[in-house]
Formats: C-alpha cells, structure tokens, sequence
C-alpha cells in the first residue's frame, strides 16, 4: 500500500481522510513498513467499513491488517445502536470468537525436555485435529442448548475444566443473553461431535518457552519468568460459528436493502442492530462465543490431563482466555462521553488497560494479558492492555502475524514433511495430520510477529510483555 | 488447464488468509460443478472415490446468491457426514438448484486433507457469462 494515500497522523497512525460515503476516518496503525506490505484491498475494505450507518469515531484497522470479507482482518470498528448502528456477520467472522488462551504449567524447560516428545505424542493423540477427527464428546439436543447457554461454565459443570479458570476467562466464562433458538438447526447440527476438537487452518495447542522477558513488572504479576513452559490453545467455535456466520451474512445479504442501507458490495452485508435479524444474529453470535468458550475450556482440560500424566504435580493454571473474532456491547469514552457501543473486533484482541472494572483483581493493576499468535518457527507474544488503547482503538490490539503470502503460494514454495524435519532439527515438534496443512502454515508464509507486536507497542495498542518460543505444536 | 477456453475447468485464485475458487464451464451449471471440484482441491489433491451419493437443492433470489448457497450446501454436507465428494451433477432451473454430490468419507492417511472450508463468502463474488460464451462462478472460500 503507498503510504502517499494517507495523511500520516503520528509515527504509526495512518489516516483515510473521508470521503464519498464514508462517514468517518479510516485510521490504520502499523509502521510504515506494515503499512506497505498490506494489499491495497486494506484500504478499500476500511474505507467501506467507514461508510456503514451509526459507525463512532472511526473505523481502525491493526498493525496486523489483511484483506478479509467485508472487513479487513484486524478490523475494529464501533456502532451506536441509538444512531441506526449496524451489526454485521462479515465484521465478526465466520469462526466467531475465535481466540487464544494460556495456561502456566509452573514447570521449566529443563523439566520438560526430557519427555518433550513423549508428550508431544500423547498430546497428539489426545486433541483431536484437523478434518475428519471427531471429538469424543456428542451432544444431544438439550446437551446443546445447555451448552450454548453456559459456555465454559458448562464446561466445568460437566467435570472438563476448573472452576478457578473462570475469572481469568473474558465474560466470566459465560457471555449472557445468548440465544440458542436463533441457532439453526444445521449449526447445531455440524457441532454435535465436534466439542473438544482444535480444527484446523492456523489453529493449533502449543506448548511454548518463555524466550525473553521485555516488561519485568508486568511479566511478575502474569507468572511469566524465563525458560517457564505455558501451554496456548489457538481456536474458535468450530462447525456451530462457521454455519452461524454462513446463515446471517446470507440473511444480512439479502436484508440490508429492505433495511434501506446502501452496500458499496454486497460482501459489508449487515443489519440495523435494532431490528429483528440484527437482534436474532446477536443472540445466536452470543451462543457461538459461549461454544468458543466451552471449547477451549475443554482442550485446555485435555492438556491438563496429558500433562498430569508425566508431572502429577502440575496444575496448569489459566492465565488468561480472550477471543479475536467479536461483536460485543462495551461502554467507551466518546468525546469526554460514556457511550453504550457494539464493538466489532474481526482479528481483533480486545486489550483493557490497568485499572479496568471488567479485569480480575490480580490483572487490574497491569492490564488485560493480549495473547498474540505467530506462526509455528517463529514464536508468540504476551501483551499487556495500555490506558491508552481506550482512546486509540475501543480498547484493541492485533491478534497475530497475519499471512504474509496466500496459501497457494505457500503451497508451491514449502514442503510440510521438510518443514517438520527442519523445525525438529530446531527443537521444535511439530505433529498434524496432515503435511499439506504444515506448508500453508509454513513459518515463512507469515509475516514477522514481532514487527507487528512492536508497531502495537508503539502505536500504544499494548506493550510487549514476554515473548515465547514454540516446544510442540500440535496442528489440524 | 486445458487449451479451449470453453471446456470445463477451475482454478484456485489467491487471498491473504483464505482462498479464491473459480469454476469455467459452457454453462452456469458446469461452472458450478467445477466449482465444487475447486473446493474439494483445497482440501486435498487426492482422489476421491465416487461411493456414495448425497443430493442438495437450494433456492435464491439471484444466480451470485444461489452460487454461494451451493457451495455452503457442499461445506455442510462435507461437514457433517465427514467426507469429501469428488463428483458433481448440478440442475439449475431459475432460481432451484438441484445437484447430486459422489463421495467417500474422509480417509486422513490417504486423503491427507489440508484446511476446512468454514464457509463461501461475498468477497469476489462474479457469477458471469464471459465474451467468448464461457460461463465463469467463483468467490473466496474462508478456510
């Protein structure tokens, strides 16, 4: 992207000046070499997003940023439901609340070597992943709406999961007002064996090192020193959230022009929050984020239990759980004003800074942990939410790398099995079904995580916290 | 891809994150066959045995729609019944779409199946009749 097309508003704050239809500004934050390594697809899909009735302030786009559907991936953007605000199936995702979770093992690398590849085989063994694996939990209809009702709270009640976990979950582990009668029959359908499974694509359980440690006093009160071994779940609301994205954005499709709201494409499908698909999509998207939820609540349990195996002492404790894929009603600051808005997060980590009433005691003073995905080589971060990101970005950062090529050419440019190989060599153990999945996946497919985090820090999004190194990762 | 432009073919085409899929073909029905073939290509590059047979219908208010419609009848076909279908039979009649999918279940050793389609977006969606007579349907599938 020409960084020629903005108005540059700070070091890493790029601006659409609106025009046309839009609204609003368009900012992206990112350097300025992010900001010329996003397609150009970036900019239209944020102006478009600008364009939407009811929108606040702006439409944000993250250091992360690429071309999605409707929005861009890395999009963030807030309605006013009192200003004829749209919510809109595209601007949360197909994988709705799609999101990361860390578990402290309280172990070190040098006690997990030794079984590093004794417990990368049972892990394997353990998480169902990718196509065509099953989950060994089947849910009866009733089992299902109890489910979509309680999330990990649910999940727990049913003995997979912990009940200290759920302050440490975004919603206290259950997002209320979920309706599970505006689910069809098909979401439920594609969901009744898949609790407990990891998926596929870029979603993966890791066990990870801390590498490096870049804020001592917001490390310390994570639990974070370094050589400690975490375990980070990566996935979302399988088969129910695809199939919940696939029947609103085809209903929101259709609707948006009996709705009077003029579409510059079809792809920005959405509805008036006040209306009766708008209010049906929120309830069947809450029900979604509570199967999110569940689901990694249940992983989180396997991991648990593979771990207790080889270290009966460990406890696995829940550092945090946040989701990337969202629409959800937060109150923010507007104009020295508290505003009720929908915000939508589409590959999107909400980031809340210190002192935020939603955090739990033990993270007030610090901030939301912001869990960030690399790829499988290169490693992930652990952020913290900064005050400012409130007035930035409705309190949001990125929420990973971000492929830096498409899965085609990642395809004819790696092969799975010598990536594998190599990553072993490494120290890395990378097990999944399938060594096609391996090469779109590949490490150098994805852009450098750590350019993207730093951006975030300074753009005043979150500030870097540890960064970890991959020991197992277990793929679809 | 074969020489005549006409003849039936598809194609994946790229995306940041996801993929683009395209089918050709001297009617809008065949494209949407090669469609479908496009997606079963995302998941593997193995063959599928035509084994068993599954049949979809779908209706919409135009041809861009039913075309999405389609391909997210196939994802929940595949989804469900854990299989992958290798042949594609595709009646359509206004705006109905009736089609007959041949399949088999998922085999992960010997189908090694990559990522899952979620679902088929609006991004890039062109259900079109091209200039030289060739009918060309293709959108990006979010995987």
């Amino acid at each position: 992207m020409d960084p020629a097309r903005f108005t540059r508003l700070d070091a890493t704050s790029w601006q659409i000046d609106p025009t046309g239809a839009m609204r609003v500004p368009a900012i992206i934050y990112a350097d300025e070499e992010l900001l010329r390594g996003m397609d150009d697809k970036v900019y239209e899909q944020a102006a478009n997003v600008a364009t939407l009735p009811g929108i606040v302030k702006a439409s944000y786009a993250m250091p992360d940023a690429h071309w999605g559907y409707g929005f861009p991936i890395g999009g963030v953007a807030a309605f006013d439901a009192e200003a004829r605000g749209v919510v809109s199936a595209g601007g949360v995702g197909f994988d709705i609340s799609c999101g990361v979770r860390t578990m402290l093992t309280g172990l070190t690398v040098k006690d997990v070597l030794p079984v590093q590849k004794a417990i990368a085989d049972s892990l394997s063994r353990q998480i169902p992943a990718g196509v065509g694996s099953e989950g060994a939990i089947t849910l009866d209809p009733p089992g299902m709406d109890a489910m979509l009702r309680g999330g990990a709270a649910w999940a727990i009640t049913q003995g997979w999961g912990e009940e200290g976990d759920l302050e440490r979950i975004e919603e206290k582990g259950t997002m209320s007002q979920a309706r599970p009668d505006c689910v069809s029959d098909h979401a439920k359908q594609r969901q009744r064996r898949e609790m407990g499974t990891l998926g596929s694509g870029n979603h993966y359980l890791e066990v990870q090192a801390v590498a490096e440690i870049l804020d001592d006093e917001a490390a310390a009160a994570f639990g974070l020193t370094r050589d400690a071994v975490v375990v980070t779940i990566h996935c979302g609301s399988r088969g129910l959230g695809h199939q919940i994205g696939t029947d609103y954005l085809r209903d929101m499709a259709v609707a948006a022009k009996d709705a009077g709201i003029a579409l510059p494409d079809r792809e920005l499908a959405c509805a008036p929050i006040k209306s009766e698909i708008g209010e049906r999509y929120f309830g069947a998207m809450r029900a979604a984020v509570n199967c999110a939820l569940a689901n990694r609540e249940i992983l989180g349990h396997f991991a648990r239990r593979v771990f207790g195996h080889y270290f009966p002492a460990a406890k696995l404790e829940l550092l945090f759980d946040v989701s990337h894929n969202t629409c959800k009603v937060e109150t923010h600051l507007v104009d020295g004003k508290k505003r009720e808005l929908y915000v939508h997060r589409k590959g999107a980590t909400r980031a809340f800074g210190p002192g935020h009433q939603q955090l739990p005691e033990a993270l007030r003073t610090t901030g939301q942990p912001v869990l960030i995905g690399g790829s499988m080589g290169t490693g992930s971060y652990i952020l913290a939410g900064l005050a400012s990101s409130e007035e930035k970005s409705f309190a949001s950062a990125c929420h990973g790398a971000g492929l830096a090529m498409s899965r085609h050419a990642a395809l004819k440019q790696w092969s799975g099995r010598k990536i594998v190989d190599d990553l072993a060599a490494s120290g890395i153990l990378i097990r999944s079904p399938s060594t096609r999945g391996v090469a779109e996946e590949a490490p150098g497919a994805y852009k450098d995580v750590g350019a993207v985090v730093l951006a975030s820090e300074q753009a005043g999004l979150a500030k870097r916290v540890a960064r970890m190194r991959p020991l197992i990762c277990v793929k679809g | 891809m074969p020489e005549s432009k006409s003849a039936a073919h598809w194609e994946h085409f790229p995306h940041d994150a996801d993929v683009g899929i395209r089918g050709f073909g001297p009617t809008s029905a065949t494209a949407f066959e090669q469609a479908a073939l496009a997606l079963t290509a995302v998941m593997t590059a193995a063959a599928v045995r035509p084994e068993t047979r599954v049949d979809v219908t779908c209706k919409a208010p135009d041809l861009e729609v039913l075309f999405v419609d389609w391909l997210n009848a196939v994802i929940y076909e595949m989804a469900v019944r854990r299989m992958l279908f290798g042949r594609f039979a595709v009646k359509i009649d206004g705006d109905a779409l009736t089609a007959s999918l041949w399949g088999e279940p998922v085999d992960r050793a010997r189908h090694a199946p990559a990522c899952e389609p979620k679902g088929a977006t609006y991004t890039a969606l062109r259900v079109e009749k091209l200039p030289d007579g060739t009918w060309s349907a293709g959108c990006i599938v979010d995987v």
